[in-house]
């Protein structure tokens, strides 16, 4: 997902980039006539909006069914899930259990116990695969099933003060049949 | 009485007053743009540390974290402030009184913050997020918050005040926003007027979302400060947070669309060619107004109890906030400037990029925005990689485009300066690698606001630090020229 949407904002910038220049190119010549300018690229610009229109709907569409967060007013019972209490403190994490397995759905149930934290999960090549808030006063249920064993880092992502960033402790996934 | 609306549709002020107007303007540009430079610096100062370039202390670093947060968002306010009034009062007959009023508000606040920061040693980020100023584990006094969040209100307060004047003058020339934003063209009980001043649209809509978005900041703030002095007032902090980030959203947000109208008065002005009004124009700048207030919820995606219907409808608005730019105001001004022969000076390169930037920018912004991305993006680098975009390669070229214009550097028939070029190109390509060394450390998951970076990401801030130090030459550049060349210039045509 990452290195998709890297590479499409890339190339939707390069490809803004490429037009700018293209008007750069063609800015020293005059075109005496601009309401033939006009015409010409008005009617460009309506096949344009509508292109954007079309796409806006579909991405919108598509891309929230379902719905990517977990509902938050659904028990996740203990036999179909692995329950992660998890609590986010200046500037130390409590997490119980802290070792969890492979291929069974995983529900953190995470809360803020002094100000606004963000519990960010990092496989081992430090990359984020989910987060959310842990926030005072609520308990946000995050779902994420692991498929890879490893030990994986928690990090906080919302500033929480001058420790913040050494706000880390790790989350063990085990082999589903080593358990 | 001593100015008048005229018959051809623009204010006469007496001499005194354009000269005191062309003063204040002025001001507001080298104000801003020195703040610019400073906070700049202290991005610099915090790259270099995350590049274990140089060694600075958590505390200062995170008090460096908030000067640059809330002075980047002040100056742009300040500078947008003076690039829209400028314009505006052509239109409708504004205050030289409230407009400087404000300006000493302003500094009064600025002074305050400055000193809660680095005598109070408050570190609690520009975005002040409940209950952290009153749990700062004894890294900042009660007081020190307080003053914080005392300064941004008086900023707040004298914006408000500044913003009657703009509401005042415009229902006095048109008779109700509804008019001044074209409204009543666009709905067809008035013909258009392609004359109709795009200033005063832009300014209509500045003022709306700003009104509300300051009203919600002082909102929050209050209950921010009653909380310091009496702790068992405890406001829910989910209501706090959507509080903050509409506030926050909507006034850096507005800045972009208070500076957009020197493109709109100039571009035409450099290439020859009318920037007509049209019902296509009015329908954008009404949906920008609901737009830009309604996509704050795109801040707190990660925040898994707001209702699923705020997340949708700030995703779809996110969206829908892009196309304004792409669809009519970028894609305007590259009609403009297609064949048109246009002279390439400084004014009219900054004013053309800001186009660019503004336009790029809002593609990290929208994937962002996006629930399911959102996931993996969220408080990431990949988020000061897009604002950093849009507002070094989008707002500021137009503040500086327009400063330049100011100077007179627009209409000389010489080349630019050596100096100015250097600054515009090592401002280009600083601010463009900056903005894109902050994209990848985000798409390779660098979380945001951490003074001290693990071994595997130093590489990314030493790369940042060399595009800083160049967009701090650029910078410096410009704000020499502005210091030295802009009080001596006249009005230009």
């Amino acid at each position: 997902m990452i290195s998709t949407v890297y590479a499409v904002t890339l190339a939707c910038m390069a490809f803004i980039a490429a037009v700018f220049l293209f008007v750069i190119v063609n800015s020293k010549e005059v075109e005496a006539d601009y309401q033939g300018v006009i015409k010409k690229w008005y009617g460009v610009r309506s096949k344009w909006f509508l292109f954007l229109l079309t796409l806006g709907i579909a991405v919108s569409f598509i891309s929230t069914n379902p719905f990517p967060i977990p509902d938050q007013k659904k028990d996740y019972p203990e036999n179909g899930h692995q329950v992660v209490k998890v609590g986010a403190h200046q500037w130390y994490w409590t997490m119980a259990p802290d070792t969890v397995e492979t291929g069974k759905p995983v529900v953190f149930y995470v809360t803020g116990e002094d100000v606004n934290h963000g519990f960010g999960i990092y496989d081992e090549s430090l990359t984020l695969v989910g987060q959310t808030q842990a926030m005072p006063g609520y308990t946000n249920k995050l779902v994420h099933t692991f498929d890879k064993p490893g030990k994986y880092k928690i990090l906080c992502l919302e500033y929480c003060g001058l420790a913040h960033h050494a706000m880390i402790t790790e989350l063990t996934v085990e082999k589903a049949d080593q358990q | 009485m001593s100015s008048t609306a005229v018959a051809s549709g623009k204010v006469e002020y007496t001499d005194s007053e354009n000269r005191n107007a062309l003063f204040a303007v002025k001001a507001h540009l080298i104000a801003g743009l020195s703040v610019f430079l400073l906070m700049m610096l202290g991005g610099l100062t915090m790259r270099a540390a995350q590049g274990t370039w140089i060694e600075i202390g958590v505390d200062l670093f995170y008090q460096i974290m908030t000067v640059h947060g809330v002075g980047v968002v002040g100056a742009a306010m300040i500078a947008s402030t003076g690039v829209q009034w400028h314009f505006l009062r052509k239109y409708v007959r504004l205050s030289n009184a409230i407009f400087w009023t404000n300006f000493f508000i302003f500094l009064t606040g600025v002074v305050m913050i400055l000193g809660s920061i680095f005598l109070g040693g408050y570190g609690g980020a520009w975005t002040f997020l409940y209950p952290l100023p009153a749990i700062s584990m004894g890294a900042w006094s009660t007081g020190a918050a307080a003053v914080f969040q005392l300064g941004l209100l008086i900023i707040g307060v004298g914006f408000l005040i500044l913003y009657l004047d703009f509401g005042r003058a415009i229902l006095a020339r048109y008779g109700s926003l509804a008019r001044s934003l074209g409204l009543t063209m666009l709905f067809g009980k008035e013909p258009v007027d392609p004359a109709h001043p795009k200033a005063v649209v832009a300014s209509t809509m500045v003022l709306i979302v700003n009104f509300l978005g300051i009203a919600a900041g002082a909102v929050v703030l209050v209950m921010g400060l009653i909380n310091l002095y009496n702790p068992e007032f405890q406001p829910d902090a989910m209501l706090m947070k959507n509080l903050i980030y509409f506030f926050g959203h909507v006034v850096i947000n507005a800045t972009i669309y208070a500076s957009v109208i020197a493109v709109y008065e100039l571009l035409p002005r450099y290439t020859g060619r009318p920037w007509k009004t049209n019902k296509v124009f009015l329908a954008a700048w009404f949906a920008i107004v609901f737009m830009v207030m309604g996509v704050y919820p795109h801040h707190l995606l990660m925040d898994f109890p707001m209702p699923a219907w705020a997340m949708i409808t700030a995703q779809v608005l996110s969206f829908g906030s892009g196309i304004p730019v792409l669809v009519v105001t970028g894609y305007g001004a590259l009609m403009l400037v297609y064949r048109s022969g246009i002279k390439w000076s400084t004014t009219t390169k900054l004013l053309f990029l800001s186009m660019f930037g503004w336009a790029a920018g809002v593609i990290p912004a929208i994937l962002d925005a996006m629930v399911t991305i959102n996931r993996v993006f969220h408080n990431t680098l990949w988020v000061p990689g897009h604002f950093h975009f849009y507002l070094l390669l989008g707002l500021l070229p137009m503040i500086i485009g327009f400063t330049y214009h100011l100077a007179g550097e627009g209409d000389r028939s010489e080349q630019p300066k050596a100096t100015d070029s250097l600054g515009f190109y090592a401002y280009l390509i600083g601010a463009f690698m900056t903005s894109m060394v902050f994209l990848a450390s985000g798409a390779n998951s660098i979380p945001r606001r951490w003074a001290v970076h693990m071994e595997e990401w130093v590489t990314f801030a030493q790369v940042g630090t060399i595009a800083a130090a160049l967009v701090v030459l650029g910078t410096l550049l410009f704000t020499l020229r502005a210091i030295f060349i802009l009080p001596g210039a006249a009005n230009p045509r």
